[in-house]
């Protein structure tokens, strides 16, 4: 599949050049990629599932590489693999189901079966389904008893490989490799989706007469607020910008779509914030701790909110979600940019004219583009499945994931 | 009434004396040494070096300050020219620097030093008897240090304690009644001046009443200053809240001590010299009751005078009005502007610089060097707090050099109108930082307190070589200390950040925290809540800093401080041009907000300073030495005695 592999080159090229910017937009190209490359899988007749998580994690690691520093990427593949190894357990449950429905059938007794002799093979799917999906009120309160199914399926999914051998190759086979790309296409979609949903949850954290401060462009906030506008809630917004002014675009848009909108510098948030009901930002990435990547100059800004007591709420779609843990963020998970945003080198080629003798620049510039935010100062994350606390973030991220696929890395032996 | 305020008096001056005198371990000696030795004379010289104790967190100055005196005397005695050209400037006018700068500046070469030892030395009745006197170094110096802060009333305290004729303290008093009124009812003045001593003999509360009343008439507290303290040549009427403190003086010691700690220290001084007066005039005629009642009265009516003076507020249409009718730049109100600062002064940039240099020739109320100064204020080619202050000061200078009082009008009266004219040529120009409000008090109470019998070349030459001195000292030297003692706070290896005026410097520092050892800050004022009013962003990098336990280090002129409170940005600032955020010098490619201002959603908000709270900050440097910020009001009281003086 050489068309494939130019693709994957090609993006592998752009993320490396940083022509691709934004985490939506990378993880929107990148799960789009990978759809094209499992559908031009070829897949064997045994053990499908491990051959396409191989292939897979092979071409997400050459992505992750391409741009460490943007976690969407691996957030995406790792969510793909998830979805291929859950789509791989519910068809092994569904035929374990089927299986067992015969069996019933024909009167043969199963222990299993003794606990919950009614048991469809419909709603052992959907067991099997319960078991993957996170845990909301509504399973609890329907009286489903997964708890109890659960482990069954578990069991069974561990066995399912030998089982869909069993079964019938050819229809497996086809439908593992459709249901896998169905999946994804729903990925596709949330991920283009997520700002609205997370918009449609704007009336119920704006006011009337509210002081909104933000930072940085992101289009999850932007949607945000204009839903919030729309449904006839009057506020005005505070944005900012340095070193990047992406504030002024967003402010240019914000008053074109009729919000109030007051461009204030990023120096000074700390005399503003004491007038600001609450701070919405956009993340560039979240991590399973709680902790945020965010445009450079956020900490100062959530910093400034804890100091007066004001909501700082950061909206991330799921895909931003991410199931690693920080360390040292600020440093590892952090890029520099180009000096020019900061300085013009006409002014400065004096000092930073390296032949003055010593060999080294009398300044450095230090233009970095991200910041750590800790889970302790941010008070709500909103995704499009709803707020969340920051402690809640990490079992959050294990619903998405599978824990299998952390470290996104090829076993030596395959 | 009364005994409900007594005790209170009582417990405030406490206060006040542990504010002064505890810092340095050596002031324990002072207070009470003079009051051991009762005779003034005696009292006088531990006096003076007590003094010290004013600057407090560096102990060694304290030995410095004891040792200067010495060597400073001689070039003292020597500078018969200096001192015969100043013999009649007022006393005390500046003592407490004078003080503090050459402990404080130790390596300062002395000749700026002499002349104003000269000047000091040389007041009043002083003046003339010092050469005389100069054979007895001691009691020279004794002199010289009592004459800053008494102007010369310990000579005449002694003189009433050895007769306890009221004479010396009716003379003393008709003087000052005379001179507050010359200043306010030129028309009642005979009659009052007969008036007031009748009425000071019998009731020191009529007195103070009517000081207060010529106070009030003079409008001392227009700029929001304390500067409720009118000296006539040696005398001092101080009727400030401070003269309770000055009665629990008295009530305290004997009328010996009491008028050794006057002279004790220069802070006290001026605050006990008043009360000082009185209580022996209580002592004598013994109408203590009314006169406390007076007294107290007084205070209160002055505390809340003491208050800063609300500032005008653009919101308020009815006194914009008012303003607009007496500016002279034509300012046109900024459009599309921020709700939340509209009590705030926008205009449009550059829109009034081509008229207003038209006006250069025909402008008659400002002096052109005022004008020219107030036009780079306009322009923003100053900026920077000193470098405002000092260009505003030598603006001042040249315009009192081109002075002339015109007939039938007193200098003191007619300058003090015209520096308050050009003051507001200057704020429409710019609104004023809190260290210029300082250095135009200082100029005021400088004006204020030029002796009557002056004339007016001499008058004029004594208000130039003071701006000079508050140049050189407050703000040169005060800077020379700072750097001193900043770099003791420097260590080999250390990573500083500092914050200049852009707006993304802050930003490095989250990312380089781990490098910056020490945060280096400089503030544009220090409000007596700790607060640091500085340029925007400050408050950021402070706090950020604080996250990472990095030290914050401030750096400010003691000149720069003010009796002011302020908990956030907003109330108080400045508005910068908004036009600056949508253009980035350099990034022509950032460019989505040109022609914002026809956007009437959207506004550009260009805030010149911010409030840094004070547990942010760990340290401020000062002249005064560095001190944490529990100490920063008692600092602020010195300082704010001291440019009284």
């Amino acid at each position: 599949m050489p068309d494939v592999h130019s693709l994957v080159n090609e993006f592998v090229i752009k993320l490396k050049k940083r022509k691709i910017e934004g985490s939506k937009a990378t993880a929107k190209l990148t799960v789009e990629l990978l759809r094209s490359f499992i559908s031009q899988q070829r897949l064997p007749h045994s053990n499908q599932a491990a051959a396409l998580i191989d292939a897979v994690k092979a071409v997400g690691e050459k992505l992750i590489a391409a741009n460490p520093v943007e976690l969407a990427v691996g957030n995406v593949v790792r969510r793909v693999l998830h979805i291929i190894r859950e789509e791989d357990l519910s068809l092994a449950t569904a035929a374990v189901g089927g299986l067992s429905l015969a069996a019933e059938s024909d009167d043969e007794d199963d222990i299993d079966r003794d606990d919950h002799p009614v048991l469809s093979a419909t709603a052992v799917a959907a067991a099997a389904r319960n078991a993957l999906r996170p845990p909301s009120l509504q399973t609890l309160l329907e009286d489903i008893p997964h708890s109890a199914a659960a482990p069954h399926t578990s069991s069974s999914g561990g066995d399912s490989e030998g089982k869909s051998k069993s079964a019938d190759k050819n229809s497996v086979t086809r439908k593992l490799k459709h249901n896998v790309i169905e999946a994804v296409n729903e990925l596709i979609q949330e991920i283009s989706t997520c700002h609205e949903q997370i918009a449609e949850q704007a009336v119920e954290h704006i006011h009337q007469n509210e002081v909104i401060l933000t930072l940085g462009s992101s289009r999850t906030v932007m949607e945000f607020l204009c839903a919030a506008k729309e449904k006839k809630r009057s506020f005005r917004v505070f944005v900012e910008g340095a070193p990047r002014y992406q504030g002024h675009a967003l402010a240019k848009e914000l008053a074109a779509r009729g919000l109030q909108t007051t461009v204030i510098t990023d120096s000074s948030v700390f005399a503003m914030i004491s007038r600001v009901n609450m701070v919405i930002v956009g993340a560039h990435a979240v991590m399973a701790n709680g902790g945020v990547i965010a445009p450079v100059g956020l900490n100062m800004v959530a910093l400034a909110a804890q100091r007066h007591a004001v909501p700082f709420v950061v909206l991330a779609g799921v895909h931003k979600l991410c199931p690693l843990y920080p360390h040292n963020p600020e440093v590892l998970l952090n890029e520099l940019k180009s000096p020019s945003e900061l300085l013009d080198f006409g002014e400065f080629s004096d000092c930073l004219d390296f032949g003055s003798g010593t060999g080294s620049p009398l300044l450095h510039v230090v233009n970095p583009v991200f910041d750590y935010v800790p889970p302790n100062l941010v008070s709500l994350f909103i995704t499009d499945t709803g707020g969340h606390n920051p402690s809640y973030m990490y079992r959050l991220i294990a619903d998405y994931y599978s824990a299998d696929d952390l470290v996104v890395r090829r076993k030596s032996a395959s | 009434m009364d005994s409900r305020r007594v005790p209170r008096t009582v417990s405030d001056p406490k206060v006040r004396q542990v504010g002064f005198f505890a810092p340095p371990d050596r002031s324990q000696s002072g207070p009470p040494a003079p009051a051991s030795s009762s005779p003034p004379v005696s009292g006088a010289s531990p006096s003076g070096n007590t003094l010290s104790p004013v600057m407090i967190p560096p102990p060694r100055h304290l030995s410095a300050d004891l040792s200067r005196h010495f060597p400073q005397a001689p070039p003292l005695s020597s500078l018969g020219v200096a001192r015969a050209v100043d013999s009649s400037v007022p006393v005390g006018s500046y003592n407490p620097s004078d003080f503090l700068s050459p402990a404080a500046t130790a390596d300062y070469s002395e000749d700026p030093l002499s002349p104003r030892w000269g000047r000091k030395g040389s007041s009043g009745k002083f003046a003339t008897s010092l050469p005389a006197s100069r054979f007895e170094m001691a009691v020279a110096k004794q002199s010289i240090f009592n004459l800053p802060p008494n102007g010369g009333s310990t000579m005449d305290m002694s003189k009433e304690q050895s007769s306890v004729s009221g004479k010396p303290l009716k003379e003393k008093t008709t003087k000052a009644e005379r001179r507050a009124i010359q200043e306010a009812q030129r028309a009642a003045k005979a009659a009052a001046k007969e008036n007031f001593d009748l009425k000071l003999r019998n009731m020191e509360e009529a007195m103070l009443t009517l000081i207060q009343l010529v106070f009030d008439e003079l409008g001392y507290l227009k700029y929001g200053m304390k500067s409720n303290v009118v000296k006539t040549g040696h005398h001092t009427y101080l009727s400030a809240n401070y003269d309770q403190s000055g009665l629990v003086y008295v009530g305290e010691g004997s009328k010996p001590s009491a008028a050794a700690a006057a002279g004790v220290n220069p802070a006290n001084a001026n605050t006990g010299k008043p009360v000082k007066a009185v209580s022996q005039k209580k002592d004598n005629s013994s109408v203590a009751p009314s006169e406390k009642k007076g007294g107290d009265r007084q205070p209160d009516k002055d505390r809340k005078k003491d208050v800063p003076h609300p500032r005008m507020q653009f919101d308020d249409a009815n006194r914009v009005e008012k303003a607009k009718k007496r500016s002279v730049v034509k300012q046109t109100e900024a459009r599309n502007r921020v709700e939340l600062f509209r009590h705030l002064p926008q205009y449009e940039h550059g829109t009034q610089l081509p008229e207003l240099e038209s006006k250069f020739f025909q402008l008659d109320p400002v002096h052109p060097a005022v004008y020219k100064v107030g036009l780079r204020y306009l322009a923003g080619d100053i900026s920077g707090g000193n470098a405002r202050c000092i260009a505003m000061l030598q603006a001042f200078q040249e315009a009192i050099k081109d002075y002339s009082t015109p007939s039938e009008k007193s200098l003191i009266r007619d300058l003090t109108t015209k520096i308050n004219g050009y003051v507001s040529f200057l704020i429409e120009c710019r609104p004023l930082s809190i260290s210029m409000g300082n250095a135009i008090k200082f100029l005021k109470t400088r004006i204020a307190q030029l002796p009557l019998n002056l004339s007016e070349s001499e008058a004029k030459a004594n208000l130039i070589s003071g701006i000079d001195l508050f140049i050189s000292e407050k703000i040169i030297l005060a800077d020379k200390v700072i750097v001193k003692h900043a770099v003791t706070k420097i260590r080999d290896g250390d990573v500083l950040l500092t914050y200049g005026s852009s707006s993304a410097v802050e930003l490095i520092l989250l990312h380089a925290h781990e490098l910056v050892t020490k945060v280096f800050l400089g503030a544009s004022s220090v409000l007596s809540n700790g607060t640091v009013y500085s340029r925007v962003g400050t408050a950021c990098v402070a706090m950020v800093a604080h996250q990472f336990h990095v030290p914050v280090l401030v750096c400010c002129e003691a000149y720069k401080f003010h009796e002011r409170v302020q908990l956030d940005s907003i109330c108080s600032n400045e508005l910068g041009d908004p036009d600056v955020i949508s253009k980035v010098s350099g990034r022509k490619e950032i460019n989505s907000l040109d022609g914002w201002a026809n956007s009437e959603n959207l506004q550009l908000l260009n805030l010149i300073y911010d409030a840094t709270p004070s547990d942010y900050v760990s340290m401020i440097i000062t002249d005064y030495g560095m001190m944490q910020s529990n100490f920063w009001k008692q600092l602020l009281r010195y300082q704010s005695v001291d440019l009284e003086n």
